[in-house]
């Protein structure tokens, strides 16, 4: 079994990751230890709450290197909700800021629209995962070696959240969904590096099965 | 797509789940913790837990039951009943829940909405509206479990929550609690209609048919129920969900701390019950025919260890 972390940084409920992993027997710690990240073959980046803040975290804490030197390494890193948005180059959350960019895109506010068009923000609810463009051009291979093989298209997950990802290259957006007039990418993967805008750890059996995937797959050699 | 939530709402007092009408004369139905678990499997969108007692005693007691229900089921939870500080709000989420649902110390110190949004983030700050629809058709927030006024007008309560930074409204019609005559549609829609946060429409559904109305007339985002959903599942005839033993029954001092007579006969005639029930999959199958998007709930399957 691949050892498996948790990333700790200060921000938002880490626990509820942690129950869902060990229900599928996973026991992963919660830490910020540079020891143990280095140790460990998989890692989590959870987070709720401002890109700017999550960032400021990561820095002061010392663990902008270690992500980036583990991602080097081919370990497999899933960003969940904010900790996705952190994989990006950058955010455009009440400003302009740096991202890890592990994953070149950007991160931008989603749009309440207009008229019939009109949804609340933030966007909180379930709503559903749509291949991309890239991945339905693999027919019935679509999502076929990433994070979401075995899971249904239109299969609904839990979101709560504000902004939304854009990748810059099309092949990094393996799930996107729509939202009023919205469009973001709601899972993203390059090789090792995958997030999902959603909460898996929220979203029922579905949402466990893509933890599942994570931690038993390997993804080091995955060309997407 | 904009789908709309299918919420069950669990009153809980002691071990139990309890269900009154207009907030009183709680009947006992079985653990809630059976109750949660089945709920989670039967495709609810997301779990309400409702300390009934708590605001009474300045306290939520729900912190077992959450810790105990949080590794088996993983679909947003909210807890309200009792919170008082930010300290409490910290020890619910950490127990498992995912947000917290504030009324009565609100409505005493504001504050602690705003300075709750600002430690947690709102989307874990939940405003708990318990209007009391009056003679003169003006809605009143009441607290402490419909047991205090409080002079303040529901629909301006609702604007300066958001204000204050609450992330969604869980609005419940005291008037039509466990009625099972439809939801207040009036008070979802002027609440709706005066906030641009989320809210979650409960009181009043009485049977499938009731929830769509909510969302076509009243305009919510979400809509919650218990009635509906208990007696269905608590019916053991035909659909054998709960199966009570004597010796399941004992739980020490709580179980005889409620009306547990509707146990005692072993759901059998289902006395005086006022709703048509109905499983989560029928209700949202009654709102997909009406044309509301709603998470299929078909998609629960066992999951094994890796």
């Amino acid at each position: 079994m691949s050892k498996v972390i948790i990333l700790d940084y200060g921000l938002g409920n880490l626990f509820s990751v942690q129950r869902a992993l060990e229900y599928i027997g996973v026991k992963a710690i919660i830490t910020d230890d540079k020891e143990e990240i280095k140790r460990a073959e998989k890692i989590v980046i959870p987070g709720v709450g401002a890109f700017k803040e999550g960032m400021e975290q990561l820095k002061k804490r010392g663990l902008v290197p270690l992500i980036k030197e583990a991602a080097d390494r081919g370990k497999s890193i899933l960003g969940i909700c904010l900790g996705m948005q952190l994989l990006m180059a950058k955010s455009q959350e009440h400003g302009e800021w740096q991202g890890l960019n592990l994953i070149g895109g950007s991160v931008l506010q989603l749009s309440s629209g207009k008229n019939d068009n009109k949804v609340k923000v933030p966007h909180i609810g379930w709503n559903c995962l749509i291949p991309s463009q890239c991945q339905l051009a693999r027919n019935n291979n679509y999502w076929k070696g990433t994070i979401l093989e075995g899971i249904d298209k239109e299969s609904f997950m839990y979101f709560v959240h504000s902004f939304g990802v854009h990748t810059d290259k099309p092949e990094h957006t393996i799930a996107e969904t729509h939202y009023g007039g919205n469009s973001f990418c709601s899972v993203v993967q390059k090789d090792n590096i995958m997030g999902c805008q959603f909460h898996p750890e929220r979203s029922g059996s579905k949402g466990i099965e893509i933890l599942k995937k994570f931690v038993s797959y390997s993804f080091n050699k995955v060309r997407v | 797509m904009k789908s709309v939530r299918v919420i069950a709402r669990l009153d809980i007092k002691g071990p139990n789940l309890v269900k009154g009408i207009q907030f009183d004369g709680y009947r006992v139905l079985g653990t809630a913790e059976e109750f949660a678990d089945l709920y989670y499997r039967e495709g609810a969108d997301e779990l309400i837990y409702q300390d009934v007692v708590a605001s009474l005693y300045r306290r939520n007691s729900l912190l077992e039951i959450i810790r105990r229900t949080a590794k088996k089921i993983f679909i947003p939870l909210t807890v309200a009943g009792g919170i008082r500080s930010i300290e409490n709000i910290r020890e619910i989420l950490r127990a498992g829940a995912d947000k917290v649902a504030i009324n009565t110390a609100a409505t005493e110190n504001p504050n602690l909405i705003s300075e709750a949004a600002k430690v947690f983030g709102s989307q874990c700050i939940v405003s708990s509206i318990e209007a009391f629809r009056k003679k003169d058709d003006k809605y009143e927030a009441w607290v402490d479990y419909g047991r205090q006024t409080t002079n303040l007008d529901a629909i301006e309560w609702a604007k300066q929550v958001e204000s204050l930074g609450a992330g969604e409204i869980l609005l419940t019609s005291i008037n039509y609690d466990g009625m099972g005559k439809g939801y207040d549609l009036e008070l979802i829609k002027k609440v709706s209609s005066s906030v641009n946060i989320p809210v979650i429409a409960c009181g009043g559904a009485g049977k499938k048919d009731d929830f769509s109305q909510a969302v076509k007339e009243g305009n919510a985002d979400a809509v919650a129920a218990a009635s509906v959903f208990h007696y269905n599942y608590a019916t053991p005839k035909d659909k054998p969900f709960m199966s009570y033993s004597e010796a399941r029954l004992r739980m020490g001092e709580h179980i005889d701390s409620g009306n547990i007579d509707f146990l005692n006969h072993g759901y059998g005639r289902m006395r005086a019950i006022t709703v048509e029930p109905a499983s989560i999959k029928e209700v949202k199958l009654s709102m997909l025919e009406s044309g509301i998007v709603v998470r299929s709930s078909d998609s629960y399957c066992e999951v094994k260890n890796v």
